[in-house]
């Protein structure tokens, strides 16, 4: 079988929600039926602290949702699991998506958790964290979280904000930054 | 605890690192605390597959979604979408968008002093079939100015996102014409510091697809991360 040398990333540019933004209008229109959905809200913020008023977010929860994780119904074409938001001129988002369960596999039981993907203006390559609920038993035994240096667990855990929902912030660069992952 | 397997690296030079001075915008935005090494688990490997319900009619052709025809040099843009050992990524979304041939994007951020065209919109989205196809018709995009420094122009370009097997697959990209002469400059395409992982981004021209006394056709192949680690599952 001959190797083929993964194709180079390039940024998303300040533009994107052109080509980008119809998944997220569609979005908003699905129901749940079934479904125990949380919001997660929070700022995206840049070394200054400034709000990234152009970044994009993609949330994806690979687990049980009640519905279908993985595969977009012929109607819509969205699974429930994924799920792409923009942020605002101040920086923010929400997204409301299908609340992660505990999930066991060949690395043991994680938490419940989010892969996010961030993307904006000036990331050549997107970045890929990982977000965790407050309050869930199994975030002090997740095998992704205990590979975290422990001081900077803490920016990987969206805190309870009120019923089903809850905040966390994106911050890109400097103070407190967000931990995010090598690939 | 076991082990656990992680993300490999990619192929040195192959990507463009976050931080990289020549794209100013890449200062501020950029991580500066150690990268964490990626395990894979199901969350990793597996990722959406979307249905053809998202697709609807013209999604593949940007010249037919207005009353009339834009402005410019009509193209047509084909290729496959390959993982890495050379297989077809069946049903991939792939999302595009560009400039209009003026090199105008229809976005309220874009100020350049350039005609926007009322018959395009610029946006176009398809699901690669059963060999990992996809093909769009769409208007060449003109190069235009930007920020980043004096005299600082774009070579002509669009925009690419796609989704693989799974999340790690995921890529975000940009797809350029052979022959660009503001390709050394740009601070974005030189931001891949391996010649050869740059100019396969750059698509050729390819005069079999090519239509006789209509339009001219470039072919751009682009490979995502990953082999093909899950069972493709049936879309619904």
């Amino acid at each position: 079988m001959d190797r083929r040398i993964p194709s180079s990333s390039q940024t998303v540019g300040p533009f994107f929600t052109i080509g980008l933004k119809h998944l997220i209008d569609r979005t908003v229109e699905l129901d749940y039926a079934g479904a125990d959905v949380i919001e997660i809200r929070g700022r995206v913020l840049d070394r200054d602290g400034s709000p990234v008023p152009d970044a994009m977010l993609e949330f994806w929860n690979a687990g049980d949702t009640g519905g279908d994780a993985m595969v977009g119904s012929r109607e819509h074409g969205i699974p429930d699991g994924f799920r792409r938001v923009t942020t605002n001129l101040e920086g923010s988002f929400a997204v409301r998506i299908a609340k992660p369960v505990s999930t066991t596999g060949e690395v043991g039981e994680q938490a419940p958790h989010l892969m996010v993907l961030v993307f904006a203006r000036g990331l050549q390559r997107h970045l890929i964290s990982r977000v965790y609920l407050e309050g869930e038993r199994g975030n002090d035994h997740d095998p992704v979280l205990l590979g975290v240096p422990a001081e900077r667990r803490s920016t990987l855990i969206a805190k309870v904000y009120g019923t089903e929902s809850y905040l966390w912030d994106v911050i890109l660069q400097g103070d407190n930054e967000t931990v995010f992952f090598a690939w | 605890m076991s082990e656990l397997p992680t993300v490999e690296p990619p192929i040195a030079g192959t990507q463009p690192e976050y931080h990289f001075p020549p794209y100013v915008s890449s200062i501020a935005r950029s991580p500066r605390m150690p990268l964490v090494m990626l395990p894979k688990t199901r969350t990793e490997i597996i990722g959406p597959v979307f249905g053809p319900g998202l697709i609807r009619a013209h999604d593949n052709d940007l010249t037919a979604q207005h009353e009339g025809e834009p402005v410019g040099e009509r193209i047509y843009v084909h290729g496959r979408v390959l993982d890495e050992d050379g297989r077809p990524v069946r049903g991939a979304l792939v999302e595009v968008w560009q400039a209009n041939a003026a090199g105008r994007y229809r976005h309220k951020m874009d100020g350049h002093d350039a005609p926007l065209d009322p018959n395009f919109s610029g946006a176009g989205r398809m699901l690669t079939d059963e060999n990992g196809h996809y093909h769009f018709k769409t208007i060449k995009p003109g190069p235009y100015p930007w920020g980043n420094h004096h005299n600082a122009w774009r070579p002509a370009h669009i925009h690419f996102s796609l989704f693989g097997a799974g999340m790690l697959s995921r890529l975000v990209t940009q797809m350029y014409f052979p022959g660009d002469p503001l390709q050394p400059l740009d601070p974005i395409f030189n931001s891949i510091p391996d010649e050869a992982a740059r100019m396969r981004l750059v698509s050729s021209l390819d005069m079999q697809h090519a239509k006789p006394d209509y339009a001219l056709a470039y072919m751009f192949h682009v490979v995502l991360r990953g082999r093909d680690e899950t069972p493709f599952e049936e879309r619904r």
